[in-house]
Parts: C-alpha cells; structure tokens; sequence
C-alpha cells in the first residue's frame, strides 16, 4: 500500500486520535485483560520455594530445602512489604492461608534455628505438615494461569486434572452473567414497547408538537445520569413521593410501604428511565422518513389499520428497532451506576462484581477474568452493530 | 359504526399510552425542582409545601450547597478537567473527523469503529482498566491522568458530530479556493473550518458534558483532590443523603437544558450553511 497524496494526508489526520485512542484506551484495557491470565507476584517474591518445590510429588511434607527458602523468603516479603501479594492470592486457593503465612513471616525472625527448619515452621505452624499448604503456595506461583478464567466460568479443576462445573451452590457468575443477559433484554424489550409508540407519535405529529415531544426526549438524555439516578431514590424511597403519596390517598397503610427501590424493581425501572431516549431517537429518525402515504396506500387497497401496520408499516421501522435494541442492549450489560446505587443487593449485574473484586475482595485476576468475558460479548454485540447499521450512522441527539 | 368505535378507542388508547410514556420520562426531572426548596430536610412534599405555604419553602439547601467548600472545588475541577478534556478531544476528533471524510481513506470501517469503541464499552471496564495503567505509569490521582481519560471518552462525540456535518460539507468549496490560490491551511481555516464550525462545537459540547457527568472512572482514578460534583453527588447519595444533592441537581438540569437548547441551534446554523 503506497502512502501518497490524498490517501497519506487522511491517513496523517486521523493518526493522532489513533495514537490518542491507542495510548490512553486501548493500553489501559491491554494491562486489564493481562491480568486474567498473567500473575507474576508469587513467583517473583518467592521464586527460591518454589525452585525446591520442583519435582516434589505432592505426598506428604517437601524437602527441607522448600521449608528453608520459605523461611528465609517469608520474613524477607514482610519487610519488603510484599507478603500481601503472597498471602491473597495463596488465601484464595486455600483458606486460613493468610493467617498462616503473616504468622509465620513474623515468628520466624525471631526463631533461633536449631538444625531443621522443616521441625522449626511446623512448630509454629502445623498447617505446614500439610501437602495442601504447599500445593496452594505452588499454584499460586506459576505465572500464567487460567484458574480466573475457570472461576469465572463456574468451572474447577477436579484432583485428577479434569475440568468440571462447580457444584451448584457454588456457582456464582454464570447465573450472574445470565441474570445480567436477562436484564438487559428484558429493558430492551421494555424500551421497545414503550419507546416505539412515542416515537411514531412525535414522527407523526404536526411540526410544532413534534419539537415540543422531541424535547421531552432529549430533555432527559442531557440531564446527568446522577441527577436521574437520585430522582427515582427520591421518587421511589420508602419516605418517598410515591409512598408518601400512597399513604395519604389511603391506598396503602403506613406500615406497609411499597419496596420500590434497593432492589430488582429499583434497577429495571431506573435503566429503563436512562436508556429509554437511546430507543426513541433511532426509531424517530426512521419513522420520520416513512411516508404517511403508504398507509392510506395500505388502507384503500383494503387493509384494516392492524393489517396495515404489521404488513406495510412495520417492516419499514425494522433498521430502527435493530438500531435502537442493539444500542440499548449494548449499554445495558455493562452498566454500573444505577444498579451500584439503587440495586440494593437483589439488584446487582455483572460490571458490579467486577467492582467488588477489584475494590473490596482485591481478587483482580478474577475481576480480570470477568471483565474479558463481558468485554468480548459486548465487542461481539458492537461489531454485530457495526455490520448491520454502521457505525457512522449512529446519531447522538 | 361498531368499526369506527373501536378505531376511536385505540386511537384514545394510543393517546393515553403515550401520555403516560411521557410522564414517565420528564415526571422524576421535574418533581426534583420544587423539592429542591423544601424547608425541611425531607425527600418528599411536606403538607405546607402543598398549601403552596410560604414558610414551608426555602433556600436553605442552595445556601449550604454555596458555602460548602467541598461543593465549589469539586465545581472548579469538574470545569478544568472538562474543559482540559473537551479541547484535546475536540482537536484530535475534528482532525480525524477530516480524515475519515475523505474519499481516500484505508480501512474506514475499522479505524471508524477503534476510534468509536470507547462509547460503547462498558464503563466500569475502562475504569478498572485505567486505573491499572494510569497508576503503573505514575498518573494515578492526577489532573492529568483523569483529563487524558475523559479526552478518550469525549473523543467518540466529536468524530460522530463532525462527520456528520462533513457529510453536508461541499468539498467543491475547497477547490474553488485553491483556484484561487489559497494553500491548505489557508483553505481550511478560512472555507471548511467556519463552514463546519457548528458541528465542531456541538461535538465539543457532547464531549464536555461527557466529562460533566462522569463518576466512574474519577472514582476509581481519582483521588481526594480530584473530587468532581458527580464525585461528591455519588458521596452524597451513598452516604449522607441529604436535600443539598438536590439543590445540585437542579444546577445540572438547568446545564442539561442550556447544552441541549445549544446543541439545537447548532444544527439549525449548520442546516443553514448547506
């Protein structure tokens, strides 16, 4: 491909952004997606251990030479500050680790050695008889793993090497994943029905309404996404206007508020506010241009309005309901603000997991592992986007 | 006469659905306002606030919103982020706008749908994902690292709005002024640029209520110093509710609207100029 001319002075435009994108977006989800499947830490901090643990058959206690780099490996991590990154990922594999491994960091500085480290860690420590202390110090040491893929998947690996799901009870992110899946269709189909109606209402209203009905749209589209948010706590609150409003009508008796908000209710309602406008515009913009015309075409060939509509009109407004449905399906997998603060518990999708890993369970492999699978389905849906409308057709406002 | 009744009923039927529809969507933005001026520290319509007494309304939350330090830097650093943001964003994305309307461009699809991405990815991703990078490479709990966020998350506007007016824009323009001797910048900034300029700053506005509105990402990047007021309006609904957010909401309503009204009469100049 030759560089000259007009082609070199497009592309020479459109490279800074490229490089812009590159550098400040696509690097960033580079590092994130890494860390599902590369986790460098243990091996780094205790690389000695895990040298001697080589070749160990997983029977009974290692050589004295795992048990002695460990004792000199762990207090050193303390003092480097590193041992956390130890602790939580080995903590992950088998629980109470934690303890047991700052514990003995601690202890075994001020520990006389008296001719076998082996007796001495054991002394402070019996988990470290066990062949299971040292299976999890070991896993957690190789670098590239796809034990997040595999919990993120519900799936684990069984003693003898075979890959199976978890059982049922412990399954927590595939019912998420589908439960998000729903969610989002569920919205969709709920933006649709009513998005649809109005839309053929302001495409079919004589221009001066129609700008007034457009700006009812667009009026919450622009209004900041908190602003709405808070709106619906304050609509919808156990204090709130429509309870309040209940209770003084006598509809409902003080003691039984509605539960409107904090949970499932909360969530749908409140992304169907948001995202409802994304439905409306597309569908507009199609239904505008459709003649009126061929309705009454429809009608003095002698279709009744339902035959009509679902043989002639109906048809014609597909592009806007791919359009609109795709864009809003879209948005609805990844959110995150409306269900972190109006979800209560009931209420929470996928992107909020994923929060939770990385701020408070500090499992960013897992968080990683989940992210790349919300990340492709979304990417999948995007480029299903792209093929069917086009992305430079998409219109904001 | 049965025919003509039922088609009146779905037509009624149709109207009230709508109606309704609509309620739905402008009731919660409104019913915000008026409870914005209630005296008491309550999230709903006290029994003087519906007697329209006098007494029962105040400023009280607008006061506290104006003399809480908190609330006026986070304003301060929502404006420099914002405006850092847009103007890097608008730069970058008319350029490539221009890039991607010309005729001669390899792989318009592909770079169409890089430069997009950003829009469409699910928010809390990037913000994981820039908080990981930014911090690694020292910008964690920067100005700069959370302007350069932005500035990708605006960018996508701009390249949407400028192509679409490009797609209005009559390249012929271009050549009558290079006949006329005029050389590439020259022709840009004194033919397609004043030409285009309403679309380049509807895409400019969308990029910087972008910035405006953003808490994900300035949660997980940003630090104490950085605190916006979608940042102290998260805070404020997590933790301490209490009726000052609303006095803030009603500020960024009033925004929405003065955006919205703009970004119209825009298009109406840019419609104009074709």
């Amino acid at each position: 491909m030759r560089l000259r001319g007009p082609r070199a002075t497009a592309v020479a435009l459109t490279l800074p952004l490229l490089a812009f994108i590159a550098a400040s977006f696509v690097a960033p989800l580079g590092t994130l997606l890494s860390k599902s499947a590369y986790e460098p830490n243990v091996a780094n901090i205790l690389p000695r251990t895990l040298a001697a643990l080589d070749g160990w058959s997983g029977d009974g206690p290692p050589a004295e030479a795992a048990f002695a780099a460990i004792a000199e490996e762990l207090p050193k991590a303390r003092q480097e500050r590193t041992l956390v990154r130890v602790a939580g990922p080995v903590n992950r594999l088998k629980s109470g680790m934690r303890r047991v491994l700052t514990r003995t960091a601690r202890q075994v500085e001020t520990t006389e050695f008296a001719g076998s480290w082996r007796e001495a860690l054991i002394g402070i420590n019996p988990a470290w008889e066990e062949p299971d202390t040292w299976l999890a110090i070991q896993a957690a040491g190789t670098r590239f793993t796809l034990r997040h893929y595999l919990q993120a998947l519900d799936l684990e690996r069984r003693p003898d090497g075979s890959i199976g799901l978890q059982p049922e009870e412990s399954r927590i992110y595939m019912p998420l994943l589908w439960r998000t899946l729903l969610v989002s269709l569920g919205v969709t189909l709920l933006c649709l029905a009513i998005g649809y109606p109005i839309a053929h209402l302001i495409a079919t209203s004589p221009p001066k309404r129609s700008n007034l009905l457009l700006l009812m749209v667009l009026v919450p589209f622009w209004t900041s996404l908190l602003v709405r948010t808070t709106a619906w706590i304050v609509l919808l609150q156990r204090q709130g206007v429509i309870n309040s409003l209940l209770v003084a009508l006598g509809l409902t008796p003080d003691s039984e508020r509605l539960e409107m908000i904090y949970n499932m209710t909360g969530t749908f309602t409140a992304m169907t506010h948001v995202l409802l406008p994304f439905m409306v515009l597309p569908l507009y913009s199609v239904m505008r241009s459709i003649p009126p015309t061929h309705m009454a075409a429809a009608a003095s060939l002698g279709a009744n309005p339902v035959q009509g509509f679902i043989r002639v009109y109906l048809p014609q407004t597909l592009p806007g309901i791919g359009a609109g449905g795709l864009l809003v399906f879209i948005l609805a997998i990844g959110y995150y603000i409306t269900p972190a603060l109006v979800g209560g518990r009931s209420g929470q999708l996928i992107s909020n997991m994923i929060a939770y890993h990385v701020q408070t369970s500090l499992n960013w492999g897992l968080a990683a592992a989940l992210s790349s699978i919300l990340l492709v389905a979304v990417l999948g849906l995007y480029l299903i986007y792209s093929r069917l409308i086009g992305i430079d057709r998409m219109r904001l406002g | 006469m049965n025919a003509l009744l039922v088609r009146r009923a779905g037509h009624y039927g149709f109207i009230a659905f709508c109606a309704a529809a609509f309620i739905f969507l402008v009731a919660p933005i409104l019913v915000i306002v008026p409870l914005s001026f209630n005296a008491e520290p309550y999230f709903t319509f006290t029994e003087g606030m519906l007697r329209l007494d006098p007494e029962a309304y105040s400023l009280r939350w607008y006061q506290n919103v104006i003399e809480d330090e908190a609330w006026s830097r986070a304003l301060i650093n929502s404006l420099v982020i914002g405006s850092a943001a847009t103007l890097l964003a608008t730069a970058l994305g008319t350029l490539a706008a221009l890039g991607l309307a010309s005729p001669a461009m390899p792989g318009r699809a592909l770079i169409t749908g890089i430069l997009i991405s950003p829009m469409v990815t699910p928010i809390i991703i990037v913000a994981v994902g820039m908080f990981f990078f930014y911090s690694s490479i020292g910008l964690g709990q920067s100005y700069t690292g959370l302007i350069l966020a932005h500035a990708a998350l605006g960018a996508p506007f701009v390249v949407i709005t400028v192509t679409a007016t490009l797609s209005g824009f009559d390249p012929i323009l271009l050549r009558a002024a290079a006949s006329l001797g005029a050389g590439p910048l020259r022709r840009f900034f004194r033919v397609q640029l004043p030409l285009i300029a309403p679309g380049v700053f509807s895409g400019g506005l969308f990029a910087f209520a972008t910035s405006f509105d953003e808490v994900v990402v300035v949660l997980f990047m940003g630090g104490l110093e950085q605190r916006t007021i979608p940042r102290q309006m998260w805070s404020g609904i997590r933790e301490q509710i209490s009726p000052s957010i609303l006095a803030v909401a009603v500020f960024l309503i009033a925004f929405a609207v003065l955006a919205l009204f703009t970004v119209q009469w825009l298009r109406g100049r840019s419609a104009q100029a074709r």
